[in-house]
């Protein structure tokens, strides 16, 4: 093993939990309109029990997708969270209310009321997949920053500190990018999409279900339109690549050479291209089809993959600096060294035997759909 | 380069590190509880498993329920800490990330993944898996917290005790050299047994007290009963091992952070034969004149007890925190350097690093540059000393150390007598239960009976009970206390010796983190405060409900 095959290595490794992280946004997803798919009380307490089973699988992966990028990548961990600080928090913010609202909003004692609780899981639902869809879209957009690591030993710099933001908006001015906003509002609307798909299969409850194939439409239209905009946009738009001395350049339509180089990722994006869109056509057509979560989701799973990998690989740099090109992040210049992602990768062998124990359970636990005498159960949130 | 210094913004410095100790104490309220409940309801749920007597089953959910209102807590305020190193501390995490990454990631994949799959199936899946996978689920989900305990404990024990590691002066970071000398290092298995086990505790007094609290209102008797037996056997067990491990803990501090051991005792002229000090006045909210005065006044100690839980040997040589300013011999004839050498020390390294950082990139001869590799590896050991300006900053705040450590083992000892009366209470070992509730009598601890089976948990005074209730606040100051020591007795260092505290931060304006700090110290306030009342409210409705 190589050390750039580590790098590679361990670039697909975050990638593919960044792909899973967007598919397991359906529980966000459904959060996100618990008040209109679930339209009564006893609804509301279904939606919320349906994604209340699958909500630690979204949180942890967020977890371990942050200390993955953190063992292999540290230089992107110390310099987007360091100064897209604002940016991180909210996100953050969102998922700390979101974990307390399941245990704590239907029970007795919660003198905040069951309602400040669902609110905190509609706020979750909307900005968790917005900002996560925006920070990923900064690797493509870049961002505002600057490394200078002789900071560390140059008495004459401002601060010792190597990662610096150049502007004072501490990640929030991506936010002002349209694009960024484009590409956030799709993983939204994604989300909404997986959230209906995956309510559809795991409640049984024929209300339920007749309102969530309407609103399907409703998320799948502006996802769809979003989703075509920004991967046009990204086909036709610069990038950032580095040479084999780690000089990094501006090179026109990087992301299509990217595209065309990288062919059998293309393929696979298109192949999950496909697989979303018959899961939710034929969920609109077909009123007995609930299953459409499970091609949607291997389908999400393969167009965020090869999207996340066009940003890093064939010498592309994965964070670039709109403020200092050569500041600009690469698998080469952020990873850690090669004994830490030699150490890792054996650590990483073990991760089909989680998936086969998490794939086991959520079967077990699935086997039965979610019905309304199962929330009368004690243990219902 | 000590001006550097100057131009730090303090104030992001310090809210930097308030956050971190606010969310750090805020989680620590909800592990422990999490970690001891997860070892009684497994056994409650196994004697259930064994027994299949549906008591146990309805024992082990009362319980679980329990686990889960303060499960979601803990994971909720976990995800800020962890984050938390890279949106503060974004220099921390490139100058180490290459080490402490590592066991961040092993425990997401291992550890973060067991505990949420297993426990879905725990609260979800009593009536969709067989008896069997459920069991196993439960003792998954409490073994996947505490394998998540084992990482991070790695994690904060090398930054007690940087080890495996060695300074790449072309990456400007350290870099790992042994991922077992990491994950195995004595300190952090130290650090692991007796934190883990210290949580055990928690979990016990919980489970007593609020056990107590039905014996009090007379229902729940043997749900009550039974559960006072196994709360008791762990909390014995586990509080005898928090005392065990404890000592090999501190030996371990005296070994490798002795100006942490000094803070603790307020040693602040050390030698050989010295007594570890019961109590004396610190005043709590000023840093001691260690320079002028001897020894803290009023001071009652235990003769020779310093020197042996250092050093295994009543007249071994333990440094007091001028000792450790001013540089001394240890017994082994090999001079510890005084702060003042180390701080040069710790500015050539630097001034050597800059150097070569220069001189490499303007292509320079081979020769040079290794004469630079040279100097700096030769002091490398005491690199961040480079960035300290005053030693005085390498003293830490000596009245938290001292008090806090007071109160954690004067309350350890406190749960260790509680649990053996009660266990003496409630399991029988009649001759040896006589002798202990006649000598109680006597002193007027236990009511004069007029035979042993009189006399159970479930027929003592009143009072009894709100012993246990009482001691609930006092387990997590003692838990909270061992947090104080250990952190605050690093200061000023992130990473032990290597970076300073100051130069760990993130180039984030202290407003934000003000602010963020304020939105914190609010969320999670009020998120404790609906936990307790829902709790309270649980405990109350009961298992039958």
């Amino acid at each position: 093993m190589t050390y750039d095959f580590l790098q590679h290595y361990w670039c697909f490794l975050v990638s593919l939990l960044g792909a899973l992280l967007v598919f397991l946004l359906f529980v966000q997803g459904a959060n996100s309109m618990v008040r209109s798919l679930g339209y009564t009380d006893e609804g509301r307490r279904l939606i919320i029990n349906s994604t209340g089973r699958k909500w630690e699988f979204t949180f942890t992966t967020l977890v371990t997708f942050g200390g993955a990028f953190f063992a292999s990548f540290p230089l992107f961990y110390s310099t987007s969270f360091g100064g897209a600080y604002w940016l991180w928090m909210i996100i953050l913010f969102t998922f700390v209310v979101q974990a307390v609202s399941y245990e704590f909003q239907n029970k007795l004692g919660n003198f905040l009321g069951p309602k400040t609780f669902q609110m905190c899981l509609v706020v979750n639902g909307l900005l968790g997949p917005l900002l996560l869809g925006g920070a990923v879209a900064t690797f493509f957009e870049g961002s505002n920053f600057i490394v200078a690591k002789e900071n560390l030993v140059d008495t004459g710099a401002i601060t010792p500190v190597i990662s610096q933001w150049t502007n004072a908006s501490h990640g929030l001015d991506a936010l002002l990018n349209p694009w960024v906003l484009v590409f956030g509002l799709a993983v939204m609307f994604l989300a909404r999409v997986l959230g209906i798909l995956y309510i559809i299969n795991n409640v049984n409850d024929e209300d339920i279900r007749s309102r969530a194939s309407v609103r399907l439409i409703g998320a799948a239209v502006p996802f769809v339109v979003l989703f075509v905009a920004y991967l046009v946009h990204l086909l036709l738009k610069d990038g950032y690549a580095y040479d084999d001395t780690g000089i990094i350049s501006i090179v026109p339509y990087k992301y299509l050479d990217n595209f065309l180089t990288l062919w059998p990722l293309t393929i696979l994006l298109l192949i999950g291209v496909v697989l979303v869109l018959f899961a939710i056509g034929k969920t609109i057509v077909s009123k007995d089809y609930i299953g459409g979560i499970w091609p949607a989701g291997i389908g999400v799973v393969l167009v965020v993959l090869p999207l996340l990998l066009m940003s890093a690989w064939n010498g592309t740099a994965y964070y670039p600096s709109t403020a200092d090109l050569q500041s600009s992040l690469t698998i080469a210049n952020s990873c850690s060294s090669e004994f830490t992602l030699r150490t890792m990768f054996y650590v990483s062998l073990i991760i089909p035997f989680v998936l086969a124990y998490i794939v086991y359970a959520w079967w077990a636990i699935d086997q039965k759909k979610l019905d309304k005498q199962e929330i009368a159960d004690d243990h219902a949130y | 380069m000590n001006d550097l210094l100057l131009n730090i913004d303090a104030g992001s410095i310090n809210w930097a590190r308030a956050q971190f100790a606010l969310t750090a104490i805020y989680h620590w309220l909800f592990v422990p509880l999490t970690l001891g409940l997860a070892v009684i309801m497994g056994i409650c749920e196994t004697i259930w498993y064994r027994k299949r007597d549906v008591f146990w089953r309805n024992t082990a959910q009362f319980w679980q329920k329990l686990f889960g209102i303060n499960f979601a807590m803990g994971v909720a305020t976990g995800i800020i800490l962890e984050f938390e190193f890279g949106t503060n501390w974004s220099n921390y995490s490139w100058f180490v990330g290459d080490i402490f990454g590592a066991p961040l990631a092993v425990e997401g994949i291992v550890a973060f993944f067991m505990e949420s799959t297993f426990v879905a199936v725990m609260f979800f899946g009593w009536k969709k898996v067989s008896p069997g996978f459920h069991l196993a689920s439960t003792w998954l989900t409490g073994l996947g917290a505490t394998i998540s305990a084992w990482w991070i404990l790695v994690a904060n024990a090398w930054m007690q005790y940087p080890v495996g590691c060695e300074f790449n002066p072309d990456t400007m970071r350290n870099e790992m050299v042994s991922f077992f000398d990491v994950a195995l290092s004595p300190f952090a298995i130290d650090k692991f047994c007796h934190t883990v086990i210290s949580a055990w505790i928690i979990g016990a007094i919980f489970v007593v007290a609020v056990s107590c609290w039905y014996l009090m209102q007379k229902r729940e008797t043997k749900l009550a009963i039974e559960s006072i037996k196994i709360g008791t056997i762990v909390g014995l067990i586990a509080s005898l091992g928090a005392a065990m491990t404890g000592h090999k803990s501190a030996q371990s501090v005296a070994e490798v952070q002795p100006m942490k051991l000094a803070a603790m005792e307020a040693l602040y002229n050390g030698g050989t034969d010295i007594g570890l000090t019961a109590v004396a006045w610190v005043n709590p909210f000023v840093q001691p004149d260690y320079l002028s005065e001897e020894s803290a006044p009023l001071k009652i100690e235990m003769p020779y007890a310093l020197s042996f839980m250092a050093t295994n040997d009543i007249h071994g040589y333990v440094p007091g925190i001028n000792d450790i300013l001013n540089g001394y011999t240890k017994p082994d004839g090999t001079r510890e350097p005084s702060a003042d050498e180390k701080i040069a020390r710790g500015k050539q390294a630097i001034t050597a690093l800059a150097a070569y950082r220069k001189a490499k990139s303007e292509g320079a001869d081979e020769n040079i540059l290794n004469a630079q590799l040279s100097t700096i590896k030769e002091n490398m050991p005491y690199f961040g000393y480079g960035y300290v300006k005053d030693k005085a900053d390498l003293v830490p705040y000596v009245p938290v150390n001292f008090w806090a450590f007071r109160i954690m083992v004067g309350l350890g000892c406190i749960f260790i007598l509680y649990f053996a009366v009660l266990l003496l209470m409630t399991v029988r070992i009649p001759w040896l239960s006589a002798i202990v509730r006649r000598l109680l009598a006597i002193v007027c601890i236990l009511p004069e009976t007029e035979s042993d089976d009189r006399c159970t948990i479930a027929t003592l005074p009143k009072w009894h009970y709100w012993v246990p209730i009482i001691l609930v606040p006092l387990a997590y100051i003692a838990s909270e206390s061992g947090w104080l020591v250990a952190e605050f007795g690093r200061q000023p260092w992130t990473i032990q010796d290597m970076l300073p505290t100051w130069v760990g931060v993130s180039d984030v304006d202290g407003f934000s983190v003000a602010l963020t700090f304020i939105l914190f110290l609010i969320l999670f306030t009020t998120m404790l405060a609906v936990e307790i009342n829902i709790m309270l409210k649980q405990i109350k409705k009961g298992p039958k409900s």
